[in-house]
């Protein structure tokens, strides 16, 4: 069969995360995304110099909501970020870390911008990979955090966010001044992620460090939806869209863990078969449609999940 | 779209004025403008009244030159100020334009394989322009089978229907369209579309909105590409707008915007 191959007009642009000493920062190494002129490991058709890449998560506080098949990786560091960064970076081979500021949310611990600051500090001195930081997810208190632990990051050139269309300014002009990348985030709507990385833009901030989050859904909690915009904001940027260029985030384990089908144990539902294998799998099934509807970064939880998704990426990558 | 700035032709008095006193700021405000606005080639032209177009023309390209690297279309009926232009262009160079008579062809399209440069072929000859999309439609398709032959690629031919002023012509405004919609027919891929708009317009009262509200049907003809004045923001705004409304690009509030950053 003759391989259809298309000619696109434009590429996705590459971001990096993370600064070097020569780069003015104490990282160890550096992450690059995106930069492909073709779509998700199609060799054949274009460039794809930038292997998707996995963030793992962690968080500033013990999760509350984890099932007990996700905490026993991480057994007595959870709660510790210190010693849970360490965990993933020296056993679990991350290279790139997610970390969650969720005590600061006012339904959890409500922690203040200062003790926020103060556990970035303590995680970026502990560990040598980049980081992803972002806030406790509601808009409000992340515009009081953000700045303050973007300040505490400046010049490690970290991903940031997370900027929705209610705190964006904020968020934006904290990563501007402290020379980190930005999550912009849309509630699965390819129009709306379109005008917030214009709004964005306008405010001066380099179009070439944002990456987009175009919401994720679980498998069976609306994955499909998020792939299929996913596809055409891939398509949109060969095409030579600018305001549609930017790499692509997903948070898959924060989506694939409050799942029921991921969380319930094999004795309340003995026909769903084990949990032990089912909730990495749930987690492992979501990322790899993510990674062929053009994901750039996964942020994943589940070390098990994590090990298999590296390897599909590697196979992935293989140009034969 | 891809879009041809039209103002660099000596049919404006201020293009004529320039190239008569050597005034190179004047052309190269044009050459930038038009680009800022959205141009993505200039269209050049030395006019009726150019004395000595062949010079004109060679002032024109380099002057452009120096300050972008922008596509030039050449646009003149004369063969040897043809391939003077082409052989001073820095950037991809198209020629503006050949008819589909034998003679035209058998010259120009040697000189667009030469010069690697695209082509605009009329769907006129000898015998004029055609009444109808029908004729139209056959002469490029000649034009088409002769561009093969040389082996010019689909991308590098551009088929214009020739509109005619609506206040002379008007039958034909319905014709061009047909025309363009039966282009995409021809092979595959097929050849580009384009369309000298303004001259729709000619002798109207309110040119730019006869201009923008052809330009806009035309796109939805499938049009892929035209000659404007890139500086007319109405028109742009109505470009942009009906690419929009045909799903080339993706909705935004700011999409205006968003288009203008491309």
């Amino acid at each position: 069969m003759e391989k259809a191959i298309e000619k696109w007009a434009s590429k996705v642009n590459e971001v990096i995360i993370g600064a070097t000493q020569k780069e003015g920062g104490t990282r160890s190494s550096l992450i690059k995304v995106g930069g492909a002129t073709t779509l998700p490991f199609l060799h054949f058709e274009g460039a794809i110099p930038n292997s998707p890449t996995i963030a793992m998560e962690v968080w500033d506080m013990e999760p509350p909501d984890w099932p007990d098949i996700l905490k026993k990786p991480f057994g007595d560091v959870l709660g510790d970020p210190v010693e849970w960064a360490k965990r993933c970076t020296n056993e679990y081979g991350a290279d790139l870390l997610c970390l969650r500021l969720a005590s600061t949310h006012p339904d959890t611990k409500n922690n203040s911008p200062r003790e926020a600051q103060a556990t970035v500090k303590k995680v970026l001195d502990a560990v040598s990979v980049p980081l992803i930081i972002i806030g406790c997810n509601q808009a409000e208190k992340d515009t009081e955090v953000i700045p303050a632990v973007s300040e505490a990051a400046r010049g490690e050139n970290c991903l940031v966010g997370i900027a929705v269309e209610a705190n964006y300014k904020t968020i934006t002009a904290a990563c501007q001044s402290d020379g980190h990348s930005i999550i912009a985030e849309s509630p699965i709507d390819i129009n709306l992620a379109k005008q917030l990385n214009i709004l964005i833009a306008d405010m001066g901030f380099s179009p070439e460090k944002i990456i987009m989050h175009p919401a994720t859904g679980a498998l069976g909690y609306g994955l499909e939806y998020t792939y299929s915009i996913m596809e055409r904001t891939r398509l949109a940027a060969l095409q030579g869209d600018k305001m549609m260029s930017m790499p692509m985030i997903n948070f898959v384990g924060q989506e694939v863990w409050r799942v029921k089908e991921a969380k319930t144990s094999e004795k309340e539902v003995p026909e769903w078969g084990p949990i032990a294998s089912r909730g990495p799998l749930w987690e492992i099934t979501t990322a790899v449609s993510y990674l062929q509807s053009g994901a750039d970064i996964l942020v994943m939880c589940h070390p098990k999940a994590i090990e298999s998704v590296r390897k599909t990426i590697g196979d992935l990558m293989k140009k034969e | 779209m891809f879009i041809i700035g039209e103002r660099i032709n000596g049919m404006f008095k201020d293009v004529a004025k320039a190239i008569k006193e050597g005034d190179k700021t004047t052309i190269q405000d044009l050459a930038c403008k038009q680009m800022e606005e959205g141009a993505d080639a200039l269209d050049v032209n030395v006019g009726p009244a150019a004395e000595e177009p062949l010079r004109a023309m060679e002032w024109l390209v380099t002057t452009i030159g120096e300050v972008t690297d922008a596509p030039l279309a050449i646009d003149t009926t004369k063969f040897e100020v043809m391939e003077s232009g082409l052989k001073l262009c820095k950037g991809k160079a198209i020629i503006n334009s050949t008819s589909g008579d034998k003679e035209k062809l058998d010259r120009l399209l040697p000189l667009a394989k030469k010069y690697n440069a695209s082509i605009i072929g009329l769907t006129m000859n000898k015998n004029g322009i055609p009444q109808d999309a029908q004729s139209r439609a056959e002469i490029a398709a000649q034009i088409v089978t002769s561009a093969q032959e040389q082996g010019i690629e689909m991308i590098d031919l551009y088929i214009d229907g020739v509109i005619l002023p609506v206040n002379v012509a008007q039958d034909h405004s319905r014709e061009v369209l047909e025309t363009i919609r039966q282009c995409k027919l021809l092979c595959d891929p097929p050849p580009r579309t384009i369309l000298g708009l303004s001259n729709v317009s000619q002798k109207t009262v309110d040119r730019s909105l006869v201009n923008r509200t052809y330009l806009a049907m035309a796109i939805a003809s499938g049009l892929d590409a035209a000659i404007l004045d890139p500086l007319d923001k109405d028109l742009m705004n109505s470009m942009i707008t009906a690419e929009l409304l045909m799903g080339k690009q993706i909705y935004c509030d700011d999409y205006l915007e968003a288009y203008r950053k491309k």
